[in-house]
């Protein structure tokens, strides 16, 4: 049996290798995934995205085709110099050759310095920072799955137009909350909304309910949460207090996740919008790899966008380093990535861009009222899609140095 | 509280002295070369054991328990980072620099917050500590919630001649200023000046009375502690390539508390011995325990303070009767 499946892995990797052999440096690929897996994102990235790219690798036969793939994780626990320090020990002492996901945009953009300095490859799926792609763009990173522009420009430009043109804005006083109202603000009235008021409520908050009250006062149809985490948990609860969504207005969130609706609760999240890359419920094959993926999970959660993205950034990553039969110069294999257009199951046919951008279609999405809903993960229905080629950050636009004017 | 250094040690250095320092430097030196323990892993250790040498200068022989020594580590590291990706300053001025920051913001939030004991000194230092988190938090040269990163075509060359891009010469580097920040720690214990400052700790009324202008002795103190944390901070930034808002949040001045009393406060060793031990915890744990990481670091809090309260070096002490 095992000599047959050598055997059969020697031949395939004939055919596909033909003159050139090829070069693993130290024998392996060896994928590293790091995130939070003990603190606020735990189960949005955690061990969910280990088993994403496990689920990857096994898809794409990479043992059959003889690629050796390892993959190590680690906890970086929201604090840059913990995760600067993993990356660092991986790449010089146990030749990881790509580092995958990191959420929390000070570790990431940290990793992003370090991982172009020794030219190894970046794949980022959790982290929400545009500037990855735009001033600080690297050409060893891809960011795959999504970032605030796409959040705010997908929620702010599909939620007007379908119908919901007057705007509130409760924003965390800090220059994150600051740029994602200022973002969708744009979007909303480029659209043809209008804005009909904001309020800066302080950062972390406990109390919002002045803030929601003259929210609610203003009468705009959507109230748009720029804020982030626990914030946006507490406002959304505070508001099913205030009867906000019950009373016809909508909470429009522009950082929510699916782990965040699920501890809230269909009962108190019901009616909130807002845009994510991927939902599992959307057709056969994400349907089938989330109960896989729910499977292997030790909490049996269902995968977020953040997961799916692992999955998919792997398995293209993969397929680049098939065609440049070598792990060892990080710029070339993210090079290879972006000329070839991406295909997976997950998200489908996409393509990256010179700046390091993923592009593929975004959702725009509404949760379920508890009676709608089928099951313990039938969170939420599909309201809008943002295409391709509207759902990112314009090319020109984002500054990136790496982009030819 | 602080019971194991006595009340009048003498001026100089006793031999043992000499004996533990060689220890220290030949444990991180053999670390480092002979036991193969990642360089930038003991680089990273060896700027957090000064920032907590730095720390105990203040709790261990003034007898003040600052909350708020984040201010100073982070901002020393927004300053150093700033000077590095900003102005292309060398390695050397940038940490020279986020010094001088730290010092200066140690003389404005000292000169309040030594008028005040106990709680009140605490709780001051921890206010003017969340002030400069919220600046930090607020400002646009810190990049908020984003950070500052060292980048990557920075000309990282240390005095014309060190490349801090190999990790060994980044871990001797790190090394030298660790030591001069120690061996000036090591000089203010026991000078004069530092047997004043003992007096204070013992007997704040006493001293006084002998004539002593008490709050300028305090204020003193209090500055070295932050320019040293700052020399620390400052440093630490050309070993992580970052500093973000967790070098000035809270818990990071929690986490400073957490060494030296580990390691044993009012011990000169002690303070290193916590830092060992706790970002050796952090880092060992990231790849193996998960959802633990803080669920254990609170459990050796508690059976360090149940248990050995006078911290792992301070223990040690006893043993040898001898102080350390």
């Amino acid at each position: 049996m095992k000599t047959k499946l050598m055997a059969a892995a020697a031949a395939v990797a004939l055919s596909i290798g033909g003159a050139q052999a090829q070069q693993w440096s130290d024998g392996t690929i060896k994928i590293g995934v790091m995130n939070d897996m003990s603190g606020l994102y735990a189960d949005l990235t955690g061990i969910g995205s280990v088993i994403a790219a496990r689920l990857a690798v096994e898809d794409f036969k990479a043992a059959q085709k003889g690629m050796k793939v390892e993959i190590v994780g680690a906890d970086h626990q929201n604090k840059p110099d913990v995760g600067s320090g993993i990356v660092r020990k991986w790449i010089d002492e146990d030749k990881v050759d790509v580092i995958v996901d990191v959420p929390t945009s000070s570790v990431a953009l940290a990793v992003n310095e370090i991982v172009r300095e020794k030219n190894k490859v970046f794949l980022i799926s959790g982290a929400a920072a545009s500037d990855l792609t735009g001033a600080k763009c690297s050409p060893n990173t891809v960011h795959w799955t999504y970032d605030t522009w796409a959040l705010a420009n997908g929620t702010g430009k599909a939620i007007v137009k379908t119908g919901g043109d007057t705007w509130f804005f409760l924003t965390a006083d800090y220059a994150f909350g600051h740029a994602l109202e200022r973002d969708t603000a744009a979007v909303v009235e480029k659209n043809g909304g209008k804005v009909v008021g904001k309020v800066r409520h302080p950062f972390p908050g406990q109390d919002f309910s002045s803030f929601l009250l003259q929210a609610q006062n203003s009468k705009a149809k959507i109230i748009g949460l720029a804020n982030a985490g626990g914030d946006t948990i507490n406002s959304i609860k505070q508001a099913a207090e205030f009867g906000i969504v019950k009373g016809g207005q909508n909470l429009a969130g522009l950082l929510v996740f699916i782990s965040d609706v699920k501890a809230i609760g269909l009962q108190t999240a019901q009616g909130l919008i807002f845009t994510e890359a991927w939902y599992w419920d959307t057709n056969d094959v994400n349907r089938k790899f989330a109960e896989r993926f729910s499977a292997a999970h030790p909490k049996k959660v269902y995968p977020s966008m953040i997961h799916a993205g692992v999955y998919s950034a792997v398995t293209h990553y993969l397929k680049a380093l098939e065609q440049t039969k070598s792990d060892a110069d990080g710029k070339a294999v993210v090079a290879k990535m972006k000329s070839m257009p991406t295909d997976d199951p997950l998200f489908g046919k996409g393509t990256i861009r010179e700046d390091g951008r993923k592009i593929h279609d975004m959702y725009l999405f509404e949760v379920k009222k508890p009676a709608e809903s089928k099951g313990p993960w039938d969170l939420y229905k599909l309201r809008a899609t943002i295409p391709a080629a509207e759902a990112f950050r314009p090319l020109a636009e984002g500054g990136c140095p790496l982009v030819k004017k | 509280m602080i019971a194991q250094a006595p009340a009048i040690a003498a001026i100089g250095t006793p031999r043992h002295h000499y004996a533990a320092f060689a220890v220290m430097v030949a444990l991180a030196a053999l670390a480092q070369g002979a036991f193969g323990i990642y360089p930038v892993f003991l680089a990273k250790v060896l700027c957090f054991a000064l920032f907590a040498c730095a720390f105990n200068l203040l709790i261990g022989f003034v007898g003040l328990l600052s909350f708020g020594h984040a201010a100073f580590w982070g901002s020393a590291a927004y300053a150093s980072a700033h000077a590095a990706a900003k102005w292309g300053l060398p390695p050397e001025l940038c940490i020279l620099f986020a010094a001088f920051v730290a010092a200066a913001l140690g003389a404005v939030i000292g000169g309040f917050a030594i008028r005040r004991q106990g709680i009140y000194f605490a709780m001051i230092t921890l206010a003017f500590a969340q002030m400069i988190f919220f600046i930090a938090l607020q400002a646009k040269f810190t990049g908020g919630e984003d950070g500052l990163q060292i980048p990557t075509n920075y000309r990282r060359i240390a005095f014309g001649f060190l490349n801090l891009r190999d990790n060994a010469t980044l871990f001797w580097f790190v090394l030298g200023i660790f030591l001069i920040g120690f061996l000036v720690i090591y000089r203010v214990i026991h000078s004069p000046f530092g047997q004043v400052l003992k007096a204070i700790r013992e007997n704040q009324p006493r001293a006084i009375s002998l004539g002593y202008h008490v709050d300028r002795y305090k204020l003193v103190a209090f500055v070295l502690s932050a320019a040293l944390a700052g020399l620390a901070g400052g440093t630490k930034v050309f070993v992580t390539g970052s500093a973000a808002l967790t070098d000035v949040n809270w818990p990071m001045s929690g986490e400073v508390v957490l060494m030296a009393l580990l390691g044993g406060m009012g011990t000169i060793f002690g303070p290193v011995a916590g830092a060992v031990v706790l970002i050796t915890i952090e880092e060992f744990l990231a790849e193996r325990a998960g959802a633990w990481v803080s669920v254990i670091q609170g459990g050796i809090f508690v059976l360090c303070v149940l248990a050995f309260r006078r911290g792992i070096v301070g223990e040690l002490a006893r043993l040898l009767k001898k102080p350390l």
